[in-house]
């Protein structure tokens, strides 16, 4: 079967194009940990009984001396915490997300950020991440989650390690 | 001799395809220019922000599930019909699977719309991707079912023409928009089982009250093992138009045919086993599943390239049998004059821009930049709603005229409604793409938010809103103006003129330099299927293992 010349080269350039996109996405895996969420050790949870799991309190807990959690839970049509009083966490420091939804899909993104996941009824959304800078930030509900889903929306407050207030935590 | 006179009764059911496709584009339309004023806050008197989800289901199911598959329906009949040299074996048969899929389509349609009448009991604002535990009315799954189904079964009839040519030609090869036909219909049995699976097993009997728990995780992912395929069920049929129609119309011939088979194989092969790059961002997937949607995924880029060769190297001779020259200044030579050709080569030049920003879509963690955001429907916009369907347009000013046996009318807006498309989407697309890169969600009524603003990497976020709106408006326009040629040219009138030159010129490289291996559909269509069974079979178990419905979760009317 015959192959003209130009269109060999141009097979082997796009091979070459398709090598280098995988071998920079793997790089930024590794290299760079730019991580994206996964299946949890955990198994499921039984979204229509939400009381019987951490998710009972939500809220930042403290795991360790510079790292912290936050059990948060998505739900028509609010972030609980995020909406109404914003999530205030510490710059700088290691924190992990586990988010939960009781109801339908619902996303979760924090504006101008990677950040960037979907919530799952009977899942746990797991990702962890640094803020480095104290800053705002928006916090999006980008899945249609039912009528009023333009509604729901919260923020994210990074403020000085110095200045983050230990008494807001949830006792595990 | 054109060919309804050589089919008439082939091209009665590619008429009635054709009319109901371009009902749903008209409507969809409409629908789409609703959303681009409403999301950017420039006209919301249509309708309110909880009826825009109406409108948007309304406007992906009409555009990307009826507009697509009744095209398509109509121009695969066309190519069996003219490759095979047949008309259908029944026309029982035919019509049968004709009105199944009409029927499904609507019922799903009277369910969307129901959404938009107050207080009435049906409803479907759900969407095209349809995540229980949403909760649709049963006529939105159902129908959906049979228009699947219907679509099955339109390929069981060109499996049937195929059966009867090759009794009559047992050694000849396969005409290559028969083959193109046959591989893509394969591909989308393998993927549509998929969707049918989720909403038969899973869907209908949980609208019905049947079963009370529905488990969110399961239905989404079998929902993309056919939603990616999907994608290239409405690409192949653009690539069937450019490989085997461009290069007529660019005045010259097909550059290699058993190149284009070749292409057609990889997309058989590497289409459904990739559907996880929908769910990068999911929890309940392993990581090392989403690795491998990525490595497939830009795999696949390989026949997308292949094709942009092809095609532009065709393009190109043709270019220079009408007596271009230079490097480039070749160009000049092709017909931009003519809306068929302009169509489809403009339709390919914003194809190669959604390539790109499709491989940012695809990069696993680049991705999460703008997953769900803006940037997703400026990408399907370049793809599907231009690749696709300005394609389809264009190609309808060279079909009509062989379906009607007279000249199509009011040319000169044929001519400028592809130029039309293509500013239109210009604007509307590239400001929807850097809105997703500055965080602005999709599917999202009114996406500005009060206690935070956006930080656009360059530009203002009022300039794109009226790229998007103004956009939007010029590609309903171009809309309009297609429409009123293709009305126009359809109506009964005299016209004397000759219709049009449907002859196609045997590409430079035939299939007999190919090996006859590429023709063996039973052995391509086990290698997909044993990949789909590699890259799916985990997954799916470790979802199913803990119980079909669980972890459930009860329904959510809208
Ligand atoms: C008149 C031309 C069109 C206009 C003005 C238009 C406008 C839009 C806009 C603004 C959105 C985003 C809505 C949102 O995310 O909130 C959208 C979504 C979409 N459009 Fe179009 N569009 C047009 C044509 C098309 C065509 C021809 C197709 C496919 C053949 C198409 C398929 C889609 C799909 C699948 C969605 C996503 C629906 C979803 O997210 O559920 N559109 N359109
Ligand atoms: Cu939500
Ligand atoms: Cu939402």
């Amino acid at each position: 079967m015959h192959i003209h010349k130009f269109e060999k080269i141009w097979i082997g350039a796009s091979l070459g194009l398709i090598a280098a996109f995988i071998g920079i996405v793997l790089f930024g895996f590794t290299v760079l940990e730019m991580k994206v969420p996964g299946l949890e050790n955990e198994k499921t949870i039984d979204p229509t009984n939400l009381a019987a799991t951490p998710f009972a309190d939500p809220g930042i807990r403290k795991v360790g001396p510079n790292h912290y959690e936050v059990y948060m839970v998505a739900r028509q049509f609010l972030f609980m915490p995020g909406t109404g009083i914003p999530l205030t966490l510490p710059a700088d420091t290691r924190i992990t997300f586990r988010v939960t939804s009781p109801d339908v899909l619902h996303g979760l993104e924090v504006v101008g950020t990677n950040l960037n996941a979907t919530v799952i009824p009977g899942q746990i959304t797991t990702f962890t991440t640094i803020f480095p800078e104290p800053k705002s930030y928006g916090l999006i509900c980008h899945e249609y989650c039912g009528p009023a889903h333009h509604t729901m929306a919260g923020m994210i407050n990074i403020v000085p390690k110095s200045e983050f207030d230990e008494s807001t935590l949830v006792s595990p | 001799m054109t060919f309804v006179d050589r089919y008439p009764k082939s091209t009665r059911i590619i008429k009635a395809a054709f009319a109901v496709a371009f009902g749903a584009l008209a409507i969809g339309g409409f629908f789409g220019l609703i959303q681009a004023l409403h999301r950017t806050d420039v006209f919301r008197g249509f309708i309110s922000s909880v009826q825009y989800y109406d409108v948007l289901t309304g406007h992906g199911v009409l555009l990307a599930l009826v507009f697509t598959t009744f095209f398509i329906l109509g121009l695969f009949q066309w190519g069996v019909s003219r490759s095979f040299d047949r008309e259908p074996e029944n026309m029982t048969f035919t019509w049968f699977w004709y009105g199944m899929t009409l029927v499904g389509t609507l019922m799903t349609t009277v369910a969307i719309l129901g959404g938009l009448i107050p207080n009435s009991s049906i409803s479907a604002a759900v969407l095209y991707t349809f995540y229980p535990p949403l909760q649709a009315h049963p006529l939105f799954y159902i129908g959906a079912a049979l228009l699947v189904v219907g679509s099955w079964l339109a390929g069981a009839d060109w499996f049937w023409s195929y059966r009867k040519w090759r009794a009559e030609h047992p050694e000849a090869r396969i005409p290559l928009q028969a083959y193109m036909t046959i591989f893509t219909m394969l591909m989308w049995y393998i993927c549509s089982l998929g969707v049918a699976l989720e909403v038969v097993v899973l869907l209908i009997p949980w609208s019905m009250g049947w079963v009370t728990k529905i488990d969110p995780l399961l239905p989404r992912t079998l929902f993309w093992y056919f939603g990616h395929a999907v994608v290239y069920f409405w690409l192949l049929p653009a690539y069937f138009v450019w490989y085997t129609i461009l290069p007529k119309l660019s005045g010259g011939r097909l550059f290699s045919d058993p190149l284009a088979r070749i292409v057609f194989i990889f997309f058989l092969l590497l289409s459904t086993p990739i559907g996880y790059h929908h769910q990068y961002a999911d929890p309940g997937i392993s990581i090392g599943y989403k690795m491998w949607a990525l490595i497939a995924t830009l795999v696949i880029l390989l026949p997308s390239l292949m094709t942009a060769f092809t095609v532009i190297s065709s393009m190109e001779h043709g270019a220079r049998q009408r007596g271009g020259s230079g490097y480039f200044a070749w160009m000049g030579a092709l017909p931009w004059d003519r809306p068929a050709f302009a169509g489809c080569a403009l339709a390919g030049i914003m194809f190669a821009a959604g390539g790109f920003s499709g491989m940012i879509n695809a990069s696993l963690n680049i991705d999460m930049l703008i997953h769900n955001t803006a940037w997703i429907p400026g990408h399907f916009h370049l793809t599907v709603g231009t690749a696709s369907a300005l394609t389809f347009m264009a190609i309808t000013y060279w079909l009509l005229p062989q379906l009607t046996g007279r000249a199509l009318k009011f040319k000169k807006l044929a001519l400028a409604q592809p130029y039309l498309w293509f500013i239109g989407m210009t604007l509307m697309s590239n400001a929807l793409h850097r809105q997703g890169l500055a965080g602005v969600p999709r599917r999202t009524a009114e996406p500005q938010y009060s206690g935070f603003s956006y930080d656009p990497p360059f530009g203002t976020m009022a300039e794109m809103d009226w790229q998007v709106a103004i956009g939007g408006t010029i590609l309903f326009i171009a809309l309009l103006a297609f429409l009123a040629v293709i009305g126009a040219s359809w109506s009964k009138s005299e016209t004397t003129e000759a219709a049009i030159d449907d002859t196609i010129p045997p590409p430079l490289s035939g299939p007999e330099h190919s090996p006859k291996i590429l023709d063996n559909i039973g052995l391509w269509t086990a290698v997909a299927v044993v990949l789909v069974i590699i890259a799916y079979t985990v997954p799916l178990y470790e979802m199913v293992a803990d119980g079909l419905f669980s972890p459930g979760a009860f329904p959510s009317p809208m």
